[in-house]
């Protein structure tokens, strides 16, 4: 207890000291606090934009459903065997209608929908405009079951529409607002490859995928529609949601083997199909931003390393001009732990003075971007401050432990004598 | 307070009885290398100091007085013999042992004050309570006693620069003191005064004997050691005398 309070008001004494030293040196503090706030300044902003570039990329994610498995002919992600995929059968409109009835005759089967999308890039034409690059795409009234995109206005097209090949349509956001700019789109008509589709709805705002492909600029139309204007036999793929998303992997086994068979392929064969889901797209993204997050505060941390450079450096400054200093207080009974505390405690307070003003900056960084580049992926969260605090007071406690160890050290008679 | 003191010639001079043995070395002695040359500081000193003494230390530069001095602080330990401290070993005690003992046991006077420019005289004197663990209150009710009795109670929120080289120097003796020590161990403590001014810190040093403190004073000047009841004079790292002073 004893032992505690002394400990306690060493402490506070050697606080006192650092602030009067710090205040006492204004110029040197500041300069040797620049080099932390620029470190810290660094590292928090890479930290901000790899925030942003995670939700964002998780964000783009979500678009693509959690709950929702993707048969394709070719994988998601980098492949190096092309030639295993190029010779598969591309998948067909009539797969899905099969895939549909094998799991219909599954009991208690994971899976719940299967939609067919078939799509390619086309212009869109109103009466007086025209929009290029739009993905337009045709399915069925399924579509509504996977997707869990809002409307701005309007509804998909339902059953009857769908099967009948109605020539309707729903539009992106970004779509509807190219075209029918501060009014509503819905009753308009727009022309696909010259054939007239009425509008029945336009979707809400949902965002780019990675900053690449916008799911705004889309149209969507009954499959039955679709496959009067575009050949549909090479630009299929199904989409099949899960009832239980926990159990994603156990779906994705029972949609291997019900896919197998819709595609009659005997036992031994490779499948002729890939099931892809985002997981599988993560699994391929995630080293490359785990490789960026890495180098980007790599490189940013070598700043802070300059700056802490600095405060190992003005510490061992203070520790030789204080020498008679440190003298006179072992001689007045100053253990080595006292003393070893005063100057940790000095380079201690220029860091968490350099990581406050560097968070501040970074802050203000920050609200700049945000308010000059809204799309620019930024994210400023609370951990973050606590994190650069946390590296402030490492960054000090180490810059400042060989200079503070080297003076807690010094022979009292040696630093007594010390002009 | 110390009432302002009167002509040098006509102190009385009293001498207290000695009391328990305080310090007892046996034996000493203290080598040092400066390069490649091993240099003698002490050849074998022996020496007892007692409660209630007034003593001097004296001799030319180079005689080892300033190693004896460090020795008796606990600033620096023998490389053979024994030292006894108020009955303990202090010769194989550690570094921060040492660190406990300098701070109850020993108040340290400088030649150059060895205060802390940026605090004031209240905290310079509080500093040796802050190492000792004593809370603040009861630091600073102390410090301030201290104070008053080496005659500064209006400069107690001075600063180093704004006070006098007598008064910081009574500033370091009321340091010195304030942890109520077994010994006040001063060296050279007139040295960086004018002669009228380190004869007042004599005078104090005077009172604070009658007062009951044990004193010892490193100098090389005969007239700051005559104020001591008893002299020892160093010579080439071995004691030469040790008598008592008389009128």
């Amino acid at each position: 207890m004893k032992t505690l309070a002394r400990f306690y008001y060493e402490f506070a004494e050697s606080v006192r000291i650092a602030w009067a030293q710090i205040r006492a040196n204004k110029m040197r503090s500041v300069l040797t606090a620049l080099g932390v706030i620029i470190g810290i300044v660094a590292v928090t902003l890479m930290g901000t934009a790899i925030r942003g570039i995670d939700t964002g990329f998780n964000d783009s994610l979500a678009m693509l459903g959690d709950d929702v498995l993707y048969v394709q002919k070719w994988p998601w992600g980098p492949i190096e065997d092309w030639w295993n995929y190029v010779n598969r059968p591309p998948i067909q409109v009539a797969d899905a209608e099969r895939l549909s009835r094998v799991i219909e005759n599954t009991p208690n089967s994971l899976l719940e929908v299967v939609v067919p999308v078939a799509g390619r890039g086309a212009s869109v034409k109103a009466s007086d405009s025209s929009v290029d690059g739009i993905y337009v795409f045709g399915t069925t009234a399924d579509y509504a079951r996977i997707s869990g995109v809002d409307y701005k206005e309007g509804r998909l097209f339902n059953e009857i529409e769908s099967s009948g090949g109605r020539s309707v349509c729903v539009l992106g956001y970004d779509v509807a607002e190219a075209l029918f700019p501060g009014r509503s789109a819905l009753g308009g008509t727009v022309r696909v490859g010259g054939h007239p589709l009425t509008i029945i709805g336009v979707f809400a705002k949902q965002g780019e995928f990675l900053g690449l492909i916008s799911f705004d600029n889309q149209l969507v139309m009954p499959l039955n529609a679709y496959r009067k204007m575009f050949s549909i036999r090479r630009s299929t793929d199904l989409r099949v949601k899960v009832k239980d998303k926990t159990r994603l992997m156990q779906a994705k086994e029972e949609l291997v083997g019900a896919m197998r068979r819709v595609r009659g392929q005997l036992p031994g064969e490779r499948d002729n199909f890939t099931i892809n889901e985002q997981q599988a797209f993560k699994a391929v993204l995630d080293p490359v931003k785990t490789a960026i997050a890495f180098a980007g505060l790599f490189i940013t941390g070598l700043s802070l390393f300059v700056g802490a450079i600095g405060i190992m450096n003005i510490t061992f400054v203070s520790v030789k001009e204080r020498t008679k200093e440190i003298g006179t207080r072992k001689a007045l009974g100053a253990r080595r732990r006292t003393i070893l505390l005063q100057f940790l405690i000095e380079a201690v307070s220029i860091c968490l003075i350099g990581g406050t003003v560097g968070m501040m900056v970074s802050y203000t960084v920050f609200l700049g971007i945000q308010f000059q580049f809204p799309w620019f992926p930024v994210q400023f969260s609370p951990d973050l401050v606590v994190i650069s605090m946390l590296v402030s007071v490492v960054t000090g406690i180490i810059s400042g432990f060989a200079p503070a160890w080297g003076a807690s050290r010094l022979d009292p008679v040696v630093a007594l004598r010390y002009e | 307070m110390i009432p302002p003191p009167p002509p040098a010639a006509h102190v009385p001079r009293t001498v207290r009885p000695p009391g328990p043995l305080v310090i007892d070395i046996e034996d000493v002695t203290k080598l040092y290398r400066m390069g490649a040359e091993i240099v003698h500081a002490l050849r074998g000193v022996a020496l007892k100091v007692h409660r209630n003494e007034y003593m001097a230390i004296m001799g030319p530069s180079g005689s080892g007085k300033s190693t004896l001095m460090n020795m008796l602080g606990c600033l620096d330990t023998p490389t053979s013999g024994h030292y006894h401290f108020n009955g303990k070993d202090v010769s194989s005690m550690s570094d921060d042992e040492l660190a406990s003992i300098r701070n109850r046991e020993i108040g340290f006077v400088f030649q150059t004050f060895n205060l802390l420019p940026r605090s004031t005289s209240l905290h310079n004197v509080e500093l040796p309570l802050i190492y000792a663990g004593l809370p603040p209150a009861a630091r600073r009710a102390r410090a301030r006693e201290a104070l008053e009795n080496v005659g500064l109670g209006d400069r107690m929120l001075h600063k180093p620069n704004e006070l006098s080289g007598g008064q910081r120097q009574r500033v370091a003796v009321a340091r010195a003191l304030v942890n109520h020590p077994s010994i006040l161990l001063a060296d050279e403590p007139t040295g960086n005064l004018d002669s009228k001014t380190g004869e007042e810190i004599m005078q104090l040093f005077d009172q604070l004997y009658e007062q009951g403190n044990t004193i010892i004073v490193v100098t090389h000047e005969e007239d700051i050691a005559r104020h001591a009841r008893r002299a020892i004079r160093l010579h080439d790292g071995l004691i030469e005398s040790d008598r008592m002073t008389g009128n």
